[in-house]
């Protein structure tokens, strides 16, 4: 591999990862809302926590196949 | 107000402990302190770890522990959108910091003006990232200091003494904790900050894992604490016809806050200290867990509603001097041992000395680098950048303070309103720049229009608001003025750079290479 060609690296669709978390919170009236509730929490409140987890969990994958290709 | 003997207690030698601790940050991990880099990112040498707790304190400031849980208590759902920025913010930070983080190790760069300047070589842009970056962060650092006066008040502290030949000094224990903030600042750099910020979080930690499950226990559980809440306020307003409604405008200010939260210079002070692309990569997945503190935090609001405490007749001076911000003082007074409230109100107040002093260095090193050295003394040597950047962090802070006692709090509160706004602008100088070079001349113009159009709506608002309703085509579309800003900004920024390029046949300058970047 030359300088050139690594520079822009090539788009490997396990990046699609990154970009859950924000497919997931784009759309506010789909979480809008009370029912179903958790722990007594409505929705909109216990989805956003959620997506903390879920956020952190979306970058695992991605950074095991950085470390995997000695990035 | 009444004062609380064990809760002064706590919080006094917790505070002075964590002053101790930063003076001994000059020692730690000792290196040349005369040399910028060495007091201004601890030398690039914090690994996962120590990363986590420096940006922890950083990022979720003690004066967003103080008012998104005010703003829930205020305004209900809205209030949350803090939660979703600064989960969102990760992905992005994951992929595009450590493109950042790599440049400016290769080029020696402390500053994202640093990276402008050896990217496009334009000083006037560089110059206008860097002023930026001062103006919007400096307001931060007296809301900082507000977030303690809050907690300060709380713990009734009497702040008006007599000096004997003096006379009567206000607000002695702000001007003691300044103190100690400057103090270690200037001696010890981002070092001490980054040991008061292990102390801070284990001391934020024990509170939020306390306060969540006592506190709604004796409220009845989380049931009762929402039943409590207006309904209205209990989920954002659906969309009236013809408008895309309080739905989109939390959208958007999830997108401008976590965009001006990555661009603030202070995250990226932070963020360039790391050891490592790695270490950035890692805390990028393990910051969230602040996050998750901090949607707890925020919920104490809505525990304030259900406790009632805005009724209580010993609080009405409080919520009269701070409004909202003193709901979570006052909830835990009255709902936890005196001892446990001293113990949390000094996880906020050491809380609020770790992104003081982070934004002060920020602040430094931005003027050193890139008012002074650029256009002031361009031969200065190492030694002298660093004494400068020194002070000018005492400046910073210094003017902090000065803001906070002999101006009115709101001014800060719209300042920072604004500075949110402005900071965005530069996005498509530094975050976008790292991938994609337009014309200098085309960002700077974009800049401008960005800062202008933004700073308008918000006038147009009188600076209480930052949504600002378009209409587009007979739909009103309510979105926070940054996110419209930087459309404007970035539009013009694209659509320019052809124009000045095809006017000048000048080579474009970068010192950057594509491998600097991996």
């Amino acid at each position: 591999m030359n300088e050139k060609n690594t520079a822009r690296r090539k788009f490997h669709p396990i990046y699609v990862c990154l970009l859950l978390p924000y497919a997931g919170l784009a759309w506010v009236p789909f979480y809008n809302r009370i029912d179903p509730r958790l722990f007594g929490i409505p929705l909109f409140y216990w989805y956003q926590m959620a997506w903390i987890v879920l956020t952190a969990a979306a970058m695992v994958p991605v950074y095991l196949y950085q470390e995997g290709r000695g990035k | 107000m009444t004062t609380h003997p064990a809760a002064l207690v706590v919080f006094i030698s917790l505070f002075v402990l964590a002053g101790c601790i930063g003076m001994f940050g000059a020692r730690w991990r000792s290196g040349d302190l005369s040399q910028l880099h060495e007091w201004g990112l601890g030398g690039r040498r914090f690994g996962t770890a120590i990363t986590w707790f420096l940006l922890g304190g950083d990022l979720y400031t003690a004066y967003t522990f103080i008012a998104v849980p005010a703003l829930m208590f205020g305004s209900g759902a809205t209030g949350f959108f803090a939660v979703p920025y600064v989960t969102l913010m990760f992905p992005l930070l994951f992929i595009a910091f450590p493109r950042l983080w790599s440049v400016a190790h290769a080029h020696g760069y402390v500053t994202a003006a640093d990276f402008v300047r050896g990217r496009f070589g334009h000083r006037g842009l560089a110059l206008a990232v860097a002023v930026t970056g001062i103006v919007a962060v400096m307001p931060y650092i007296a809301l900082q200091l507000m977030g303690m006066q809050v907690v300060i008040a709380a713990l009734g502290i009497r702040t008006d003494w007599m000096v004997p030949g003096i006379g009567t000094i206000h607000n002695v224990p702000l001007i003691a904790a300044f103190i100690v903030l400057a103090g270690y600042t200037y001696t010890s750099g981002l070092r001490g900050t980054a040991l008061i910020a292990v102390a801070k979080d284990l001391l934020v930690y024990i509170t939020v894992l306390t306060a969540i499950i006592v506190i709604p226990a004796k409220l009845g559980g989380y049931h009762k604490v929402f039943a409590s809440v207006p309904p209205a306020q209990l989920l954002l307003a659906p969309a009236p016809p013809g408008s895309l409604g309080a739905g989109f405008a939390y959208a958007t200010l999830i997108i401008g806050s976590l965009l001006a939260l990555f661009l603030y210079p202070h995250s990226v002070t932070g963020l360039l200290s790391s050891s490592s692309r790695q270490v950035i990569r890692r805390n990028a997945m393990i910051l969230p867990a602040y996050s998750l503190a901090l949607a707890m935090i925020a919920l104490l609001g809505y525990m304030a509603v259900a406790a009632g405490v805005k009724a209580m007749p010993e609080y009405a001076a409080g919520f009269e001097r701070f409004g909202n911000n003193f709901a979570v003082p006052a909830l835990f007074l009255h709902m936890l041992p005196a001892w446990f409230a001293g113990l949390a109100f000094a996880a906020i107040a050491i809380g609020a000395l770790v992104p003081a002093s982070v934004m002060a260095i920020a602040c430094g090193n931005l003027f050193t680098r890139n008012i002074y050295k650029d256009f002031i003394n361009p031969n200065c040597a190492p030694r002298t950048e660093a004494r400068v950047a020194k002070l000018i962090a005492f400046a910073a802070k210094l003017g902090a303070l000065f803001f906070v006692l002999e101006l009115r709090t709101s001014y800060a509160i719209q300042l920072q309103l604004l500075g949110g706004i402005w900071i965005c602008q530069t996005l498509p100088s530094v975050l976008l720049a790292l991938y994609v070079r337009l014309d200098p001349r085309a960002l700077l113009v974009g800049w401008a229009a960005g800062i202008g159009t933004g700073t308008w709506m918000v006038a147009q608002l009188g600076f209480k608001s930052s949504i600002y309703s378009l209409r587009v085509f007979g739909l009103t579309v309510p979105s926070y003025a940054a996110v419209t800003a930087l459309a404007l900004n970035l539009a013009l920024s694209y659509a320019l750079t052809p124009l000045f390029r095809a006017l000048s046949n000048a080579p474009q300058f970068d010192e950057t290479v594509a491998k600097d970047y991996l």
